[in-house]
Parts: structure tokens; C-alpha cells; sequence
């Protein structure tokens, strides 16, 4: 019967029965929850779900009651205020957020599980961002039916506050959408206009068409000036305001003389001045590699808003502790200091506060990216964000809101994306230059020809403003950074931020975080070894059942690690800090510290990794099994520290993980500098130091405490297996964590790098031969485009070069 | 021949006007919200299992 539960693919307990009829066959699944809700699913008529998925569930646990009643505190009308939207008194919308969705069939099931709520309007569930936005009638229906809907088939599901940040971001990605059709249309219509009048030979068409199709052309430019455009003038406007030249400085200029001068051509009816084709195409090139650059960025989220989602939102306070234990549910929000919580184990930590009673493990690696849980007692601080893994506790608040650690992360990391040191930019040093130079060619051309033939002097400095037009120039960067970026998400990088790829290929140092970063993240058994009575499969699956209520990672370890069916238990108890005990037929086993089984210390193999944490298993003052449990290395990790230093870098190991882990791994992987038990405040120094003394440094993490660093380092890479917050400020993100793509990553970026200095370079020829001709005065519009239309499609090409051959 | 240009310009502008607005309708009205659903939506056999008290979308 060790066939994997039906719902979540977890290996079934032998002693489990908990049969669900699907299609006229029984199948088993592994616990309760996963029952009810396989159940559940079955009978609404779902089953499809089943047959469609292609990830299995997650172990759905039973529903607790206080959860229940946690739900039944979303009706109040006072805490729906923040995330729920009145569209009259009884029509409600809300925005929750499902946690559990891993493929499209979860998006379905959730989507009919709540059509089928009498009250519920419409649903609407985003597969891209995992949210919902559900309406329905408050007369009949309320939000915790909702909730509780959700949760009857396995997913959870929080409100929150769609913030009026999102809104805005929302806003802003449908007007670049809006803008780039706009340019898109224009520039494919007007070209169609602008083609015969290339092809035909001078005088073919009558003039009357041809003056036509230009109208034709400027009708639909106009938009494009107007409206696509805007965001060039903005940029150029704030660099004006600045006295800097930017790349978009050029392109300004480019675009408003163009238009400007082939207006002015259209209403005098010079037949030499008609650019408009160019204008169109020139601000869709432009806008296109931008969207697809937003795209990327948006892809990986909003920092702060996710931070906030750490929190649980409602704790459970004792309203006359120590008389009695009777505890009742208040939202998060309406702490107060001093307040008196009751923190249940596998819980988060809903505000900062001091233990009153009790004592726990809480893990704190989110935080702090200590990756074994601390022991605190009585006393000592406990962090909101925190998970408390053992045993409950009772804290006192005395930071809430703001105050919180959490809460100084946060402006932490919002305080480094502003610092954070920004390389000049390739094309923006260039376009400076460049603009200075262009403006005083164009000057002096109009001087000569004003003081040799005046009639022709404006003429010809139109000509040579349009055709310098930095079509080429301002396309050399984008072009290359798109075809890079392409390459990049091939193999598995994501590009987030433009400036990414240059900044990348110009770094000095590489710091590392360790949990999750060098290291798997999480705890493993790495070897195990028995004496006597049991063999290696009975002691572990014995210690997985020992530890199968336990929320501990080395519980996690030793379940993840057994595959045999799990023995049945009776007494288990667990002593925090020490270990567990319990009674399997007449033996009473402990687990835990070697000291909590035997007073003899045990001999530890010689081979065992030197930091790796001791579990023992064993009766009677009898130890009867070791397991050596802790975080291992990615396998690439070594080779991929080789090639680094290899390519003449700096490596730094920054951990906020205790001194002999860290220095363990260091000296395995052969890192010359390593800081252990840092703080965030420490990483951020460190980091800072670093670029201080002429560094440029990229960074390398996953977690909440990596995030203000990852933002201050020039650029930085996150893994995508971290936490949202590391992710969203991360310039680079790593799709599937595999570390092993750094070095080709780094060597695409100096190729990309070169590449754009060629482009630059093909660019710049290409204005110093046409410049003369247009000085001269040989230059017509045909020609003129020919010239753009070719120094173009050249930088185009090259960049291409950059994109992946293969497959 | 050549005179009919003067009703097939302004046409075909017409025309880029119209398809404009119904692009920014389609922006608008979030078509271009989620990408990646409803490639995998379609797939799905039985896509509406409402029942029929629940009253139609209204907007």
C-alpha cells in the first residue's frame, strides 16, 4: 500500500486509511486533509481536475477550527475596509491572493469551485500572478464562505490590499501597450504610403497623389508625435533639467526635427523634406525594446507589497493571561503594545515581542539567514516574520507596525535601490558626446550655407539633422541587449533590468550568499550509520515517524529522506531543544541530541561532514542510530567558484549563518573571503565598503535578509527558488537556481558588451560618411532613408549574433 | 482610374483609426491581462459548470 497518496503525491503511511472513489476505483491517500479534499473535489463534479493537472497537490492539512474562526473575522465590515471595494452596499469585490496554485488545473478548479457559490458574481483568477478578483452579493453570501470555499479543496487564500502602487503600475504598462500599437499601426500604414513614392521614378506619380499620400502620412504621424513619443520627451526633459545628455536626448531631437521640418515641407510643398515614414518607425523600434525590457521587470514582481504577506494576518491574544489560556482572534493590524499573544507552533511570529512563557526553536532564516532554527526562552526577543517550530509561546508585543524588524528591512531595501551606484552608461556617455557634436555640425552647415546660398541653408541642415538621426546609434544598444536577453532566458537567466548586462560585464567581485544560494537551503541527510539492532531503513523510518508532527527542518530531513511506510506511535512527546521521545510496542525510543539518548558521547564517523548537525536515535541510554543531517552544497557550486576566480575574480562569502558552517564551506570551496553571523545592516556595509574602494560588485542571494543588498550591489542576480522580495531586487533572477549558469552568463555579458561597441563604432562611420554628403548638399529623402533604412538593418544584424544558434 | 485614391487614402486612414481605438478597447478592457491562462484554460473540457441561480456577469 505504498503507492503515492491520490491527491498530493506523498508516500501514503502504512498504517493510513483514507479511501476516496474516483471513477470506479478506490485510491488511497496519505492523511485526513487530503481526503476531505480530494472528496470535496470529487463531488463537486471537478474530478477533471485529476486527469488535467501535471503537479500534484499540496498535502492539504484538516481545517483547524481557529482557522475557521480566523475566516469568520474577514466579515467585519472595519477590516474589510482595507482590501475590499464597495460597488454599492451588498455588491463586494475583493482581491485575494492563492496560495497552492502549481499548474493550470489549479486555476480551474478554484475558478468553478467558487462559480458554483450562489452570491458569487464573477471570478477571475490571473494564472500569471496567481490572484483572484472575486465579486458577489453580501446579501447572500459572505467573504469567509469564500475563503472557506477555497480551503475545502486545498488552497488558501488571503486578501490583500491592491494597492493604489499596483494600480499605478497597471496604468503604466497599458498606456506602454497603448503607445506601442499606436507607433506599431502608424509605421506599418505610412510605409505602405511611403513606398511608391520611393519606387517611383521622380515625376511618375502626379503631383496631386503625391501630395496626397503625403498628407496621408502625416495625418497618421501625427498621433505618434503626440502621444507614443511622450516618453522621450519626458526623459529628455529630465535630463535637461539635470544638464545631463541621455540617450534619449538625441532621439528627442531626432524625432521633433524630423516631423517639424517635414511638416514645414508639406505646407510649402518641397519636395525634398518629407520624413515622416521615418519618424513612425524610428519611435516603434524604440518603444518595442522598452516594452519587452518592462516585461521582463514586471515578470518578477513588487517587492514591498509581498514583504507585508510574511505576516500572518490575525494572532491569537490573551485577554487575561495568566488567569486563563482563553485566547481570541484579533487581526494583526490592531495589535497594540503589550499585548499578549499566544504564538502555536508552526505558526508565524505576528509582531516583535518578548517571551513571557514557554520556550521554542523559531526559526528565523528568513530573516536573519541562520539556517537551524535558535533555541529562545523566557525572556529573550522574538522577530515578527519568524516561524516558532516547537512548542507555544506566549510573547509580550513591544514593536508593532513600523517599528518592526521586518518593517526596517523593508526601508532598508528601499533606501539601498535609491543609492544603488549607476554605471554611466555605454550609450549614454556616447550620446553626449554626440549630441554636442551633432549640434554644432548642424550649426556650422547652417553657416556656411547661409553665407554661400541662403535659399538652401535651412534645407540642408534639416537634412543633415534627420539623416545624423541616431536611428543607428540608438538602436545599438537596445538591439544588442534584446538579442542578449533572448539568450539569457534560454538559458535560464532572466534579465529584470536593462542595465544588467553592461553593469555585469565590468565586475570586479562576486559575493555570495550561503543558505539557499551556495547551498541547497535546505536540511538533508547526508549519511547515516546503525549499531545493532536495527537496519538503516527501519531506524529512519522509524525517526520519520518520531518526528511527523514536527515542523522542525531536521524533522523535514528525516521524513523527506524515508521511504518506507511510517511505524505506528504512541506517547510522543517532545522536549524543546532536546529532542522526542515515544513508545513503539514496549520500547520507549528517543530522538534527539545524542546527550538527551546517552550519556556516553557517541563516536562520530570520521568522514561525517564537519558541519553537519548529530541527530541519535536510541532507547535506554543505548544510542542505536546517527544521521548527520544539514545543508549541502549545490553540486556545481565548486566548479562554478573555479571558473569565476579563473576569469580573475574576487569571491566573498557573506552568511548570516554561524562561524563554522560558513567557514567550513569557504575552505571546501576554496573562498578566500568569508564573514559569518552577518545582519542585513552588515551585508549592506560590506558590500558598500566594497564599492568604495573602486569595486564593482555583483551579488549573488535568496533571502528577505539578502534583499537590501541585492538592491545596493551594482547589480545583483537572485535565485528563483528565493523569497519574492529577493527576487523582485534582483537585477538578474536565476529560473531553475542553477548556479552553474554564472559563468556562461558573464561571458554573454562581455560579448554583448562588444558587441554594442561595435555597433556604436558602425554607427559613428556611418554618420561621418553620410554627414558630408548631407553637408554638400547631395543627399535626397530616398537616399537619406536608403542610408538609415541600411545603418540600421547593419546594427540589427549584428546583435542578432548574440542570439543562440543552436536547436 | 487614379481618382479613386482620393476615397482609398482617407479609407485606409479611417481604417488605422478604427483598428487603433479597438486595440486600445482591447488594452482597456484587460485582454492582454494574463497572457499565459487561457492557452491552458481551453484545454480544459467541461468550462462552465455554474449553476444556474447564479445570476449572469453583470457590468
Amino acid at each position: 500500500m505504498s503507492a503515492p497518496c491520490f491527491h498530493c503525491g506523498l508516500p501514503v503511511p502504512a498504517d493510513a486509511d483514507y479511501p476516496v472513489r474516483y471513477r470506479q476505483l478506490q485510491q488511497h491517500t496519505c492523511c485526513a486533509g487530503c481526503q476531505a479534499v480530494a472528496q470535496t473535489i470529487i463531488d463537486a463534479g471537478l474530478d477533471d481536475y485529476y486527469q488535467h493537472r501535471t503537479e500534484g497537490g499540496r498535502q492539504a492539512e484538516a481545517l483547524p477550527a481557529e482557522l475557521l474562526q480566523q475566516m469568520q473575522l474577514y466579515d467585519n465590515d472595519e477590516l474589510q475596509k482595507s482590501f475590499v471595494h464597495l460597488e454599492s452596499e451588498q455588491v463586494r469585490e475583493a482581491a485575494l491572493m492563492l496560495e497552492g496554485i502549481t499548474c493550470a488545473a489549479c486555476v480551474w478548479l478554484n475558478e468553478q469551485q467558487l462559480r458554483r457559490l450562489p452570491g458569487v458574481l464573477t471570478v477571475d483568477i490571473n494564472y500569471a500572478t496567481h490572484r483572484a478578483r472575486v465579486r458577489w452579493d453580501n446579501d447572500r453570501l459572505q467573504l469567509s464562505a469564500i475563503l472557506e470555499a477555497i480551503a475545502a479543496i486545498g488552497y488558501r487564500a488571503h486578501p490583500y490590499d491592491a494597492s493604489r502602487q499596483e494600480a499605478l503600475h497597471q496604468k503604466e504598462r497599458k498606456q506602454a501597450l497603448n503607445r506601442l500599437w499606436v507607433a506599431g499601426l502608424s509605421m506599418m500604414q505610412v510605409m505602405m504610403y511611403a513606398v511608391p513614392v520611393y519606387m517611383a521614378p521622380d515625376g511618375e506619380i502626379e503631383a496631386q497623389y503625391l501630395w496626397l499620400l503625403h498628407w496621408a502620412s502625416f495625418v497618421l504621424t501625427v498621433p505618434v508625435v503626440i502621444y507614443s513619443a511622450i516618453p522621450f520627451y519626458r526623459a529628455t526633459w529630465r535630463d535637461l533639467k539635470t544638464r545631463r545628455a541621455g540617450m534619449d536626448t538625441p532621439v528627442t531631437i531626432g524625432i521633433l526635427t524630423a516631423f517639424f521640418a517635414s511638416f514645414w515641407a508639406l505646407i510649402n510643398r518641397i519636395e525634398h523634406g518629407i520624413y515622416f515614414d521615418s519618424v513612425s518607425m524610428f519611435v516603434f523600434l524604440l518603444l518595442g525594446g522598452r516594452y519587452l525590457e518592462g516585461m521582463a521587470r514586471r515578470k518578477t514582481g513588487e517587492a514591498t507589497e509581498r514583504l507585508v504577506k510574511l505576516l500572518p494576518a490575525f494572532a491569537h491574544r490573551l485577554d487575561n493571561w495568566p488567569a486563563s489560556r482563553d485566547s481570541s482572534e484579533v487581526a494583526a493590524a490592531n495589535l497594540a503594545l503589550g499585548d499578549l499573544l499566544l504564538v502555536k507552533p508552526g505558526e508565524t511570529i505576528p509582531a516583535d515581542g518578548i517571551i513571557r512563557d514557554g520556550q521554542s526553536s523559531i526559526d528565523e532564516s528568513l530573516l536573519s539567514g541562520e539556517s537551524l532554527p535558535v533555541a529562545r526562552r523566557s525572556g529573550e526577543e522574538v522577530v515578527a516574520g519568524s516561524v516558532n517550530s516547537a512548542s507555544p509561546l506566549v510573547i509580550e508585543v513591544n514593536r508593532i507596525g513600523q517599528g518592526t524588524r521586518l518593517a526596517g528591512i523593508v526601508r532598508l531595501l528601499d533606501q539601498a535601490l535609491t543609492e544603488k551606484p549607476r554605471l554611466a552608461l555605454l550609450a549614454d556617455r556616447f550620446a553626449s558626446v554626440f549630441v554636442a557634436a551633432l549640434l554644432l555640425v548642424a550649426l556650422a552647415t547652417f553657416a556656411g550655407w547661409y553665407w554661400y546660398e541662403p535659399a538652401r541653408a535651412l534645407w540642408i541642415t534639416v537634412a543633415v539633422l534627420v539623416i545624423s538621426c541616431p536611428c543607428a546609434l540608438s538602436l545599438a544598444t537596445p538591439a544588442a541587449l534584446t538579442a542578449a536577453t533572448g539568450h539569457l532566458a534560454q538559458l535560464g537567466v532572466l534579465t529584470a533590468r536593462g542595465h544588467a548586462l553592461e553593469t555585469l560585464s565590468k565586475i570586479t567581485d562576486v559575493v555570495f550568499d550561503k543558505t539557499g544560494t551556495l547551498t541547497h537551503g535546505r536540511m538533508q541527510l547526508l549519511q547515516m550509520q546503525t549499531f545493532g539492532a536495527l537496519d538503516n531503513s527501519a531506524a529512519l523510518a522509524l525517526a520519520a515517524a518520531m518526528e511527523s508532527g514536527s515542523e522542525h527542518p531536521i524533522a523535514r530531513a528525516l521524513l523527506a529522506a524515508n521511504e518506507a511506510p511510517l511505524p505506528a506511535l504512541g506517547d510522543v512527546v517532545n522536549t524543546p531543544g532536546q529532542g522526542i521521545s515515544a513508545r513503539l510496542q514496549d520500547t520507549a525510543w528517543r530522538l534527539g541530541r545524542p546527550e538527551f539518548i546517552s550519556s556516553r558521547s557517541p563516536t562520530i564517523p570520521a568522514d561525517w561532514p564537519a558541519a553537519a548537525t548529530c541527530i541519535a536515535l536510541g532507547h535506554d541510554d543505548e544510542i542505536v542510530a546517527l544521521f548527520a543531517i544539514g545543508d549541502q552544497p549545490r553540486a556545481e557550486a565548486a566548479a562554478v567558484v573555479q571558473q569565476l576566480q579563473r576569469r580573475g575574480l574576487t569571491l566573498h562569502l557573506l552568511s548570516g549563518d554561524a562561524a563554522p558552517a560558513v567557514e567550513h564551506l569557504a575552505a571546501n570551496l576554496g573562498l578566500n573571503h568569508a564573514r559569518a553571523a552577518a545582519t542585513p545592516e552588515d551585508k549592506l556595509d560590506y558590500v558598500s565598503r566594497l564599492q568604495q574602494q573602486g569595486r564593482r560588485v555583483l551579488m549573488i542571494g535568496d533571502g528577505v535578509n539578502d534583499a537590501p543588498v541585492l538592491a545596493r550591489a551594482d547589480v545583483s542576480l537572485a535565485m528563483g527558488g528565493g523569497t519574492d522580495v529577493a527576487r523582485a531586487s534582483g537585477d538578474l533572477i536565476l529560473i531553475h537556481d542553477e548556479l552553474g549558469r554564472l559563468p556562461a552568463t558573464l561571458a554573454l555579458a562581455q560579448r554583448t558588451m562588444h558587441i554594442i561597441r561595435q555597433n556604436l563604432w558602425w554607427a559613428a562611420l556611418y554618420n561621418l560618411l553620410a554627414l558630408p554628403l548631407a553637408i554638400a548638399g547631395w543627399i535626397t529623402p530616398w537616399l537619406a532613408s536608403l542610408g538609415m533604412a541600411l545603418s540600421s538593418l547593419l546594427v540589427v544584424g549584428n546583435a542578432l549574433r548574440l542570439i543562440k544558434r543552436d536547436k | 482610374m487614379m481618382e479613386s485614391l482620393y476615397l482609398l487614402i482617407p479609407m485606409s486612414i479611417v481604417l488605422v483609426f478604427f483598428i487603433g481605438v479597438l486595440f486600445w478597447w482591447s488594452t482597456r478592457s484587460g485582454q492582454f491581462d494574463d497572457l499565459e491562462g487561457p492557452a491552458h484554460r481551453i484545454l480544459m473540457d467541461d468550462d462552465d459548470t455554474s449553476d444556474d441561480d447564479t445570476p449572469p456577469a453583470a457590468r
